[in-house]
């Protein structure tokens, strides 16, 4: 009977000859107690847990080669039931998303979706009871292979458990969107579908994943799997009862399913499909047909991989767990210098959260200098403020708060703060005679081989350094706000800034635990050189006289995670418009300073709208400083305006070679600006949606590496 | 400060099944620590009412003390078995009599007052750390003549004890040796033994040895049941040409781990633990290391004179069958039968296994289990010969003791 499924593994089998196999052992057991003769499936890809346990089509045959083996067994009363579980430290993670990428024709995709429905199922119409023990990380897949089970039970120490599907442009198409909701009820699901996926893909932990009664029984890391199968024992033979709560059929169900709509529209606004597929399926799901329910993912499995967000989420998310772990370009790491004290000058707001995160991550000392003593206190006392908040919360204990604050000081006198510092930042006033001034004040008196780092986001790194005795010390090290919370640090190369420093600087950047990108001395770097030519383009076609509603509105098909103005209040007006000045200066013919925002500026107004009504409306005094033109374009016109702008911007940033390859620009757009998995950053989609050709007459990325393979 | 001198009690014992060492023995990719971590456990398991915050140390005993076996394995296993970070631990090394050292040092410590309850344990893995491992023997020992070049090898030491006792034939220790597979064979029918082992979850990758995948380990490994004289006439005597040694009439090399709960008896009371044995005396001694297989009977001989006892005392021994011979020598010494049914009533380490350090506690809990059939019998005793010539023995009490009248 699973001839044909053979023959359709066989097939994807043959698409993906790089696969990394997991195996699906089969082992027999004796039961404690008395329950019999038990067969437990270990599903295991022969590396250690550095490399978790994936599920490609060759996997999926060796899953289905088990279950022949159990199957026959179950038959002729051989076994009392049928267990699953993992490798130590690992369930399994999922799909092979490298598989994934491979596929090129919807039938193949479709192939892959019902090939791991034919498999899985069988594990619920074997003729003796299943389990699925939860040893460890679950994630996808792996996941729903317990869901087809009878029985699971959850490890007190699993770290992660999740379907992160949605988070990639997917749904769970293996039973989940199915059997999860039928499981749990439609509210659950959605928790863990949608709204945990779409956050960052948030893990559940193991006792989250029994709390929500996806797990029927929870026990210690320390003897989980005995634990489990002497449950397994006393299930079998009756003497433990499983009871779960009845599912809410009603109008709950259809509630939860609005709720994941709204929480998706939150997100991804309609800009990416997963998360309205899965909730179609999940709302459909209410009936408990299953069947049809399975059908529905294949459908949807095969039609999302053959999509552009899916490529561009899979794309986006190897950005972000590889590329970010190996910047291009950063010299050898054998060349880094040790940091052992850090110099902070400036004890501004600025000044002392990097001088938090410093202290944080190194924990080395950290002196903060400033020109009197009341803004050096005022820096210091700030920190040591964050440092009882981590405290209060838990986040620390008391010996590493009190070792945390004794690191922290502050100095009127750089040269008896910076002595003996390895590695100095300033976070002074943005006004190039300023930062010679403090570079050269630095370079007085601190250790020769000290790094001198600024974190300007539009100077000239080589200018600053440009006066000095050892300009080639001298590196950007450009933060995003919430410094605590965006990961992307831009590292800028200066015109002399050699090796050393440069592998100083990413070694430093690594222990902050920051996407690091290596960037060239060019105005404004990528992230802030992008979203100001953005920006720009939608002040000019306000400015030029197209309403500020269908300007924004125009921007919501992108899914971005808030609008072009709301993006300018976090900014701050004055400082958009510092920078749009900056780069109006080094590229006039494509930056323009708005007048209209100057006024903006001038009237001391912190942005563009009022939210009194609880939703953002444009602030009257703000639409009586606007002076438009008479230009209206629609909404359709807008985008493209937009986006030619910004694909034009980036095509000349790589003919420039402010960064190493589109990749980059992505990855800084994602971690820097929070630009969304489904556009890929932004290079995928501007290739999918045919702006890079009309704009540079070619793409941004060869085909395949964000998109279905030629 | 005026001391008063505690009871002692044996509140409960648990063991890992026993595996055979090597690449195809069981727990052939199981940590000699985890396996200690799950007898620890189930101790705490099968004791509900016990605070685990109220243990004041874990004696844990491995002979080789490196690697997964090291690191001070008491304190580590305690660690890993989730008891309270504010619980001591340490380790002992007294080679085969680890973990009855583990007991007897733990309990004087109670007797004197220093702690209330503890937990005393050993583990040995044989298969990760052969014996001889890493030893480095000072050249003296050899040079001066301190010991016999023989005291290293424990089979030829036990060839030394058939000389010293001619009328211990190699026949008679085969017979000793099937009867020892009969009794735990026995055992086993009866669910004697099962009651007092924690399953193991088992990995296996090498498919030369089985089935890969996990499994979960639930009997003993090393049992032979079925063995008959004739099926051991014919094995080899390794350690000497026409010798009388076997690995039919001596334990194997094994993997395993035991864990045991003590308490002064006040507080086994106060805290509504069973009492399962109360501790009477216990010895030491030491013998020439050519001949270790004798130690049990000068620490017998002085364990019974602190406890004012004689061997006629004694209505039930639970002897480490680390070798066929050296129960016997014991049985013939004190003119006890070979086959004197109070003597291994569920057979013992030629059965079983004998995990080096861990096999003490296992006399221990199936002593504890005779107690409880047969409360006519009022004394036990718990004994084993040591690497390099010593004997160790602990005299018990039966609780249940009724007096004698049936």
């Amino acid at each position: 009977m699973s001839t044909t499924t053979t023959e359709l593994l066989k097939g994807a089998a043959e698409l993906f000859p790089g696969e990394v196999v997991t195996q699906a052992h089969v082992r027999h057991l004796d039961l404690p107690g008395g329950a019999g003769r038990f067969a437990l499936i270990t599903l295991d890809n022969g590396f250690d847990h550095t490399k978790p346990t994936t599920i490609g089509p060759q996997s999926l045959a060796n899953l289905n080669a088990a279950i022949d083996q159990v199957e026959k067994e179950a038959a002729e009363g051989s076994i009392t039931g049928v267990g699953v579980t993992g490798k130590p430290f690992i369930f399994a993670v999922g799909a092979d998303l490298k598989g994934v990428e491979l596929l090129k024709e919807h039938k193949d995709a479709l192939a892959i979706g019902k090939g791991g429905h034919d498999v899985f199922r069988r594990l619920s119409g074997l003729a003796v009871p299943t389990f699925a023990y939860y040893n460890g990380a679950a994630m996808g897949g792996g996941v729903e292979i317990g869901l087809h089970c009878s029985y699971r039970t959850v490890s007190k120490a699993l770290p992660a458990f999740s379907l992160p599907e949605v988070f990639l442009g997917l749904v769970p198409g293996w039973g989940g969107c199915v059997l999860l909701p039928n499981l749990i009820g439609a509210d659950r699901a959605v928790s863990v579908i949608i709204e945990n996926s779409l956050n960052q893909n948030r893990q559940l932990k193991g006792k989250q994943v029994f709390e929500l009664g996806i797990a029927d029984a929870i026990f210690e890391g320390a003897d989980f799997l005995e634990q489990s199968l002497i449950w397994t024992a006393s299930v079998l033979k009756g003497e433990i009862a499983i009871e779960r709560p009845e599912v809410d059929r009603g109008d709950a169900w259809d509630q939860a399913v609005a709720r994941g709509k709204a929480v998706a529209d939150s997100k991804v606004h309609g800009a990416a499909p997963a998360a309205y597929r899965a909730l179609e399926i999940i709302a459909a799901a209410k009936d408990g047909d299953l069947g049809a329910g399975f059908d529905a993912e294949d459908q949807a499995l095969a039609d999302l991989i053959m999509g552009g967000e899916l490529r561009s989420g899979i794309y986006s998310f190897n950005l972000v767990q590889k590329r970010a772990k190996r910047p291009a370009g950063a010299p050898d790491k054998a060349l880094a210098r040790p940091v052992t004290k850090v110099g902070v000058v400036g004890a501004g707001l600025m000044a002392s959260q990097l001088a938090l995160l410093f202290l944080r991550r190194l924990e080395v000392p950290v002196v903060l200098t400033d020109i009197d003593q009341d803004r050096v206190d005022k820096g210091v006392g700030y920190v040591q403020a964050e440092i009882d908040k981590l405290l209060g919360k838990g986040r620390i204990n008391q010996d590493k708060a009190n070792r945390l604050k004794a690191l922290v000081s502050g100095v009127l006198d750089k040269a008896e703060g910076f002595s003996d510092a390895d590695f100095i930042i300033e976070a002074v006033f943005e006004e190039i005679g300023v930062k010679q001034q403090v570079f050269a004040e630095v370079e007085a008196v601190a250790p020769a081989h000290a790094i001198l780092a600024t974190n300007t986001s539009s100077l000239s790194v080589t200018e600053m350094a440009s006066k000095l005795k050892n300009p080639e010390r001298v590196v950007g090290f450009h933060f995003f706000n919430p410094v605590a919370i965006l990961p992307l640090l831009e590292i800028v190369r200066g015109e002399q800034t050699d090796d050393a420093s440069l592998a100083t600087a990413f070694g430093v950047a690594r222990k902050l635990k920051k996407t690091a990108v290596l960037v060239k001395d060019a105005p404004a770097f990528v992230v802030n050189r992008i979203l100001t030519r953005f920006m720009g383009e939608i002040q000019n076609i306000i400015d030029e006289g197209t309403p500020v509603a269908t300007a924004e509105k125009a921007i919501e098909p992108l899914g971005l995670p808030m609008s072009p103005l709301v993006l300018l209040e976090l900014v701050g007006p004055a400082i958009g418009l510092h920078v749009s000045e900056t780069l109006n200066r080094a590229f006039p013919e494509r930056f323009t300073v708005s007048q209209n925002l100057a006024a903006v500026v001038k009237a001391g107004k912190r942005g563009f709208y009022v939210y009194d009504s609880g939703k953002p409306e444009l602030d009257p005094e703000v639409a009586a400083l606007l002076e438009q033109g008479d230009t209206v374009l629609t909404e359709d016109q807008v985008r493209d305006r937009v986006l030619d702008a910004v694909a034009q911007e980036i095509g000349l940033m790589l003919d420039e070679g402010v960064v190493a390859e589109p990749q980059d620009i992505d990855l800084c757009l994602i971690t820097g600006a929070g630009w969304p998995f489904h556009l890929g950053g932004i290079t995928p989609y501007l290739d999918r949606e045919g702006v890079s050709e009309r704009v540079n007459g070619k793409p941004f990325l060869t085909q395949g590496v964000a998109s279905v393979p030629a | 400060m005026p001391r008063t001198i505690r009871d002692v009690v044996f509140v409960d014992g648990v063991r890992t099944p026993f595996g055979k060492a090597g690449p195809k023995g069981i727990y052939h990719e199981t940590r000699a620590d985890d396996l200690v971590v799950k007898a620890i456990r189930e101790l705490l398991r099968r004791n509900p009412d016990l605070d685990p915050a109220k243990i004041d140390e874990v004696a844990i005993a491995a002979t080789t003390q490196i690697g997964d076996q090291g690191l001070t394995l008491g304190r580590t296993a305690g660690i890993l078995a989730g008891l309270p970070q504010s619980v001591p631990g340490y380790s002992i090394d007294r080679m085969c009599a680890g973990a009855l050292t583990a007991v007897t040092a733990t309990a004087g410590s109670i007797a004197f007052g220093a702690y209330d309850v503890v937990i005393a344990g050993g583990v040995e893995h044989m298969g990760r750390h052969p014996m001889g491992e890493s030893v480095d023997p000072n050249p003296r020992l050899v040079s001066e003549k301190l010991v016999d070049e023989s005291a290293l090898f424990m089979g030829m030491t036990a060839e030394n004890l058939h000389d010293r006792y001619p009328s211990i034939t190699k026949q008679r220790a085969d017979e000793y040796a099937v009867r020892s597979q009969e009794k735990a064979a026995k055992a086993y029918a009866n669910g004697k033994i099962q009651q007092d082992l924690v399953p193991v979850s088992v990995r296996r990758t090498n498919a030369e040895a089985g089935e890969t995948g996990w499994g979960l380990v639930t009997a003993d490994e090393p049992m032979r049941p079925g063995t008959t004289l004739e099926s051991l006439a014919g094995l080899k005597t390794p350690f000497r040409a026409h010798g009388r040694v076997t690995a039919g009439n001596a334990a194997g090399l094994n993997d395993g781990a035991t864990a045991s709960l003590l308490a002064s008896e006040e507080t086994a009371r106060e805290l509504g633990l069973p009492v399962k044995m109360r501790l009477v005396s216990y010895a030491f001694a030491g013998v020439e290391p050519e001949v270790m297989g004798y130690g049990p009977i000068p620490a017998t001989e002085k364990a019974l004179a602190k406890a004012g006892l004689s061997i006629d005392d004694i209505g039930l021994f639970e002897i480490n069958e680390a070798f066929a011979v050296q129960v016997l020598a014991f049985l013939e010494h004190y003119g006890i039968a070979d086959d004197d049914q109070r003597v291994n009533q569920y057979g013992g380490a030629i059965a079983y296994g004998h995990p080096l350090a861990s096999s003490g506690v296992r006399l221990m809990t199936q002593l504890a289990r005779q107690f409880e059939e047969q409360p006519e019998v009022r004394y036990g005793l718990t004994t084993m010969c040591v690497g390099f010539g010593m004997g160790a023995t602990v005299v018990w009490e039966n609780p249940n003791f009724d007096g004698g009248n049936k």
